[in-house]
């Protein structure tokens, strides 16, 4: 009523509740988005190896674990955050505090999303050239492994620092 | 965008990487090489080559063994192996694939068009084709009397037609005749296969620009040497040449007009990668440039193999396994004629 509109004052209308569940949303869903392609990444090509190197099937599934742990570090931090999601009363819908609790939400499951989306893409594409070569070479496989090791060690960051983003999420005390 | 491929290029090639990088770690090594260079008979080969993967195909052969027979085992493996690769394909890698054979499929008409100018029975012509390049109506070839029939009956129906409209003259085909339709036909195809690797982009371009151009340089020292001497003048030898490649255009320029080896020699010692290829051999030889070349290519070849998520991996295969057949080949023929100090002047060591 007179006073101008802004994207600025656009997203401070949005309910901190609707940031806190995309943040939650995008956690699990980026998340299962890397893994999968990690996974068909490194399949397609551990399939076609192992025909004619059958031995290196068992070896190599450790490609694939690797990136299911990427899916599952976002179902984890997926079920911390929905526990931090309380309900506010109406009046202090849009305190600051909420806010800030909503935001740190929202942060927190786009962290350990795209954490883990280039974790699981980075460990697909080793996992790849780690059987392919495994099949020609097999003294390859452990030397492979360990950069793979260092690989998923991106998603455990994203996970550590979204938990400690998530812990600090407070909502205002309910007023009597 | 070049260096992304690796997110997409699994979702259709992937498996089809895989099992040629497994055929690849098939093929024979050195140690192999010198297994069958010690061979006395053509029976020892058959043995040593059983412990390969060649084994299935050779196990049947009754033992009066002809080195013809030899050859046309391992390259039924070859086309055994291209046709799986091929029906599990999608697009753009069949296309692909169908390219690599197109090569054979020229070398297989002018084969039957040759042998038919020279009086030649039909059915025995049809057994010497590669059976790669191999396509419906080839029998039909024997019928045509110049270009244009040939044209307009037989090949308008192939995947060669489009190379055809450079050649289509009047002319009755004469030996001559047929070899310039040879190396248009080719220069056709390299330069539309060079086209469609530009489209694809991403590192199969890089590589295969490579690869083919190459094959273009080659193939222009190659006409250049053996049209020295006959009757084909300097245009027309400069029309047969590929416009892609290091050499062109100004070392086509000089090539056209070389008129012997040396001169040959000296155009190509500036550019460096070919100087080391004409740095092996001693002045006036020239039998030696042919094993040069297929190290060279073998060289190349092998490095196409160092990268991931590319097409080239497949015209690689193709071509290893060609040059492994060509040597197979070479081994067999000395021994059968007991020339055994020969072996080693033809055989290409691959790894």
């Amino acid at each position: 009523m007179g006073e101008s509109s802004s994207w600025s004052r656009a997203l401070v209308q949005i309910s901190p509740y609707t940031f806190a569940s995309i943040g939650i949303a995008i956690s699990i869903g980026v998340s299962v988005l890397g893994a999968a392609w990690g996974i068909y990444i490194t399949g397609s090509s551990l399939i076609g190896a192992a025909i004619k190197a059958p031995r290196i099937t068992s070896k190599n599934l450790i490609s694939v674990i690797f990136c299911e742990a990427v899916a599952i570090y976002g179902v984890i931090v997926a079920i911390i955050l929905q526990t931090k999601l309380e309900s506010v009363s109406d009046s202090q819908l849009y305190a600051p505090e909420s806010l800030r609790a909503g935001y740190a939400i929202f942060a927190s499951g786009i962290i350990v999303g795209f954490a883990n989306l280039f974790c699981g893409l980075c460990v697909g594409i080793i996992g790849s050239s780690c059987a392919l070569s495994d099949a020609q070479n097999s003294t390859l496989f452990v030397k492979i492994l360990v950069i793979e090791i260092f690989g998923s060690a991106l998603g455990l960051f994203g996970v550590i620092v979204g938990i400690i983003m998530s812990s600090q999420a407070t909502w205002p005390a309910k007023t009597a | 965008m070049y260096g992304f491929e690796a997110l997409t290029f699994n979702i259709h090639g992937g498996y089809l990487e895989a099992i040629v990088r497994g055929h690849r770690s098939g093929l024979l090594t050195v140690a192999d090489y010198n297994n069958l260079c010690q061979c006395e008979t053509l029976d020892d080969i058959k043995m040593h080559l059983s412990a390969t993967e060649y084994g299935p195909y050779l196990q049947n052969e009754p033992s009066p063994l002809h080195t013809t027979t030899i050859v046309e085992k391992c390259t039924l493996k070859l086309v055994d192996e291209y046709k799986h690769m091929l029906c599990q394909a999608t697009e753009p890698l069949s296309t692909f694939l169908e390219y690599i054979t197109y090569g054979h499929m020229i070398d297989n008409v002018v084969l039957i068009v040759t042998g038919t100018l020279h009086e030649r029975d039909v059915q025995e012509l049809l057994e010497k084709c590669h059976p790669l390049g191999m396509f419906d109506s080839i029998a039909t070839l024997a019928v045509a009397q110049n270009m244009r029939e040939l044209y307009r009956l037989v090949l308008v129906d192939t995947p060669l037609a489009p190379y055809f409209s450079e050649c289509i003259t009047s002319e009755d085909l004469d030996d001559m005749n047929i070899e310039i339709m040879r190396n248009t036909l080719y220069k056709a195809y390299l330069e539309d296969f060079y086209k469609f690797c530009q489209k694809l982009g991403g590192a199969t371009a890089e590589i295969m620009s490579d690869l083919l151009a190459f094959e273009a340089d080659r193939r222009a020292v190659n006409i250049t040497i053996n049209s020295i001497g006959t009757e084909l003048t300097r245009d027309d030898r400069r029309k047969l040449y590929s416009n892609f490649g290091l050499l062109y255009p100004y070392g086509h320029e000089e090539l056209a007009v070389c008129e012997d080896i040396d001169q040959v020699r000296g155009v190509m010692e500036k550019y460096p990668p070919y100087q080391s290829i004409f740095a092996k051999m001693s002045y006036g030889e020239s039998q030696m440039l042919d094993k040069a070349f297929y190290e060279e290519e073998v060289k190349r070849l092998c490095l196409a193999f160092e990268q991931q998520f590319h097409y080239a991996v497949f015209f690689a295969y193709m071509r290893l396994r060609e040059q492994e057949i060509r040597n197979l080949m070479w081994i067999s023929e000395c021994v059968a004629q007991n020339q055994k100090s020969r072996i080693h002047d033809s055989v290409v060591y691959m790894f």
